[in-house]
């Protein structure tokens, strides 16, 4: 099970894109455990500079901004 | 009388040249449509049961024609700003600044505080980023002073509302408190006015540069397109609050009242502006019918610019914000600086327009 973290101080966006997780997640038929990260501190050390950031399984792919669904699809399966 | 609709919604597969060729026809339709403004705007008011000359009917019209104007100029503007900062990333600029001395380093933040995509929402892990990547304190602050202050929004309404000589003056300036005020601080050397969490945050390495690999110019577009669905649908409703209130002084503030508060005679004025901006929290797309109404009032330049810079630069939500990396000394002093840089660019137009 893939361990998915979205890391944000809890702006609009960045709810957005938890929900965008979840429901892709459900879409492809996934099971993911998806975390909401929104302490300033661990979201700084993840490297994060720009938020909303994602990180699968440890690794961060994506930072600033709604990602592209495709790309989420993507990220998500592989 | 919103032109987002004549953008193409085209699908994925899309060939690019039909996306440059939309990008254009869009362009085109834009300056015709903002050509037949003013003829709108009084069409619009001859039709209400209205006296033109009187207050209401100048207030009336005031508000037809601006309204589709700023709202015209903010879509094209935000769409080709988001074409262009899709070219910079946050991650970008740390890595550019990331051990740049202090005074070149300064000029640098403030320009890229233009151009370089952030939300104020980000601006706590940007800062951290910034300053644990070995950014100086002085360059980190040019670049989140410059960064809201000087924003195209700001630039483009004043450039189409007010005029080309404020809108360039307000950027030069603009530029230069950031440059002046960020390399004050980095001189006080306050690093231990951070929070302790802060100081102690080491990250491992420069972050991936995730957000920008190779973008297509479509893949550009759609982030303008993007950009203009964030921007102008979350700014509309203050631009028609700020213009409504520009509407109002436009209509019945009589013009010897302004000329007696915000003249350049009365030297407490500017003061007075920068205080009366702090707490209020909107962004230059509010502000600037306001402005305008107020210079159109006989207001002198230098108390409305001073009031613009500290309305945006200056906000009490965006120091809450900053409460949470800094102490309360820093933003003391971050305050101090800024507001005089403020106080020093409205005295010095007042004296001399």
């Amino acid at each position: 099970m893939k361990e998915v973290i979205v890391y944000g101080p809890g702006c609009k966006r960045c709810e957005t894109v938890e929900q965008m997780v979840r429901d892709t997640a459900t879409r492809l038929g996934l099971d993911v455990d998806v975390k909401k990260e929104t302490d300033y501190a661990k979201i700084a050390m993840a490297g994060v500079v720009s938020t909303p950031g994602i990180a699968i399984d440890g690794k961060l792919v994506h930072a600033g901004g709604l990602p592209d669904e495709a790309a989420l699809e993507g990220w998500l399966s592989a | 009388m919103t032109t987002q609709t004549h953008e193409p919604s085209a699908p994925r597969a899309q060939p690019a040249w039909s996306w440059h060729a939309g990008v254009v026809v869009f362009t085109i339709v834009w300056f015709v449509i903002y050509k037949q403004l003013p003829a709108f705007s009084e069409w619009l008011t001859a039709l209400l049961p209205v006296e033109r000359s009187s207050h209401t009917g100048e207030a009336l019209a005031f508000f037809f024609y601006d309204t589709p104007k700023v709202i015209m100029l903010l879509t094209l503007i935000v769409f080709w700003m988001g074409v262009v900062r899709s070219f910079f990333s946050p991650e970008k600029t740390r890595a550019l600044l990331s051990g740049k001395a202090e005074g070149v380093g300064n000029v640098m933040a403030a320009s890229l505080g233009i151009v370089t995509p952030f939300c104020s929402c980000s601006a706590v892990p940007l800062f951290i980023g910034f300053v644990s990547a070995g950014v100086p304190l002085g360059v980190t602050f040019s670049f989140l002073i410059a960064s809201p202050m000087v924003n195209e929004i700001a630039i483009v309404l004043l450039w189409g509302l007010v005029g080309w000589k404020v809108a360039m003056i307000y950027l030069a300036f603009g530029l230069a408190i950031a440059i002046v005020a960020g390399w004050v601080i980095g001189r006080f050397h306050l690093e231990g006015w951070l929070q302790d969490w802060v100081r102690d945050i080491h990250i491992g390495g420069a972050a991936p540069d995730v957000a920008s690999g190779k973008m297509t110019m479509v893949e550009r577009y759609r982030d303008g397109i993007q950009s203009v669905r964030d921007i102008v649908g979350k700014v509309w409703i203050w631009i028609i609050a700020g213009i409504s209130l520009g509407a109002i002084i436009h209509g019945y503030v009589p013009q010897d009242v302004m000329v007696r508060i915000m003249g350049s005679g009365a030297w407490w004025s500017v003061p007075a502006a920068v205080v009366m901006g702090i707490p209020m929290y909107t962004n230059a797309a509010g502000v600037i019918p306001i402005v305008e109404a107020l210079l159109d009032k006989g207001a002198a330049l230098g108390t409305v610019l001073a009031f613009m810079m500290s309305v945006i630069a200056l906000s009490a939500p965006e120091m809450m914000i900053l409460k949470k990396v800094l102490k309360l000394k820093l933003i003391a002093v971050f305050v101090g600086v800024v507001a005089a840089g403020i106080l020093a660019v409205g005295f010095l137009f007042n004296a001399i327009f």
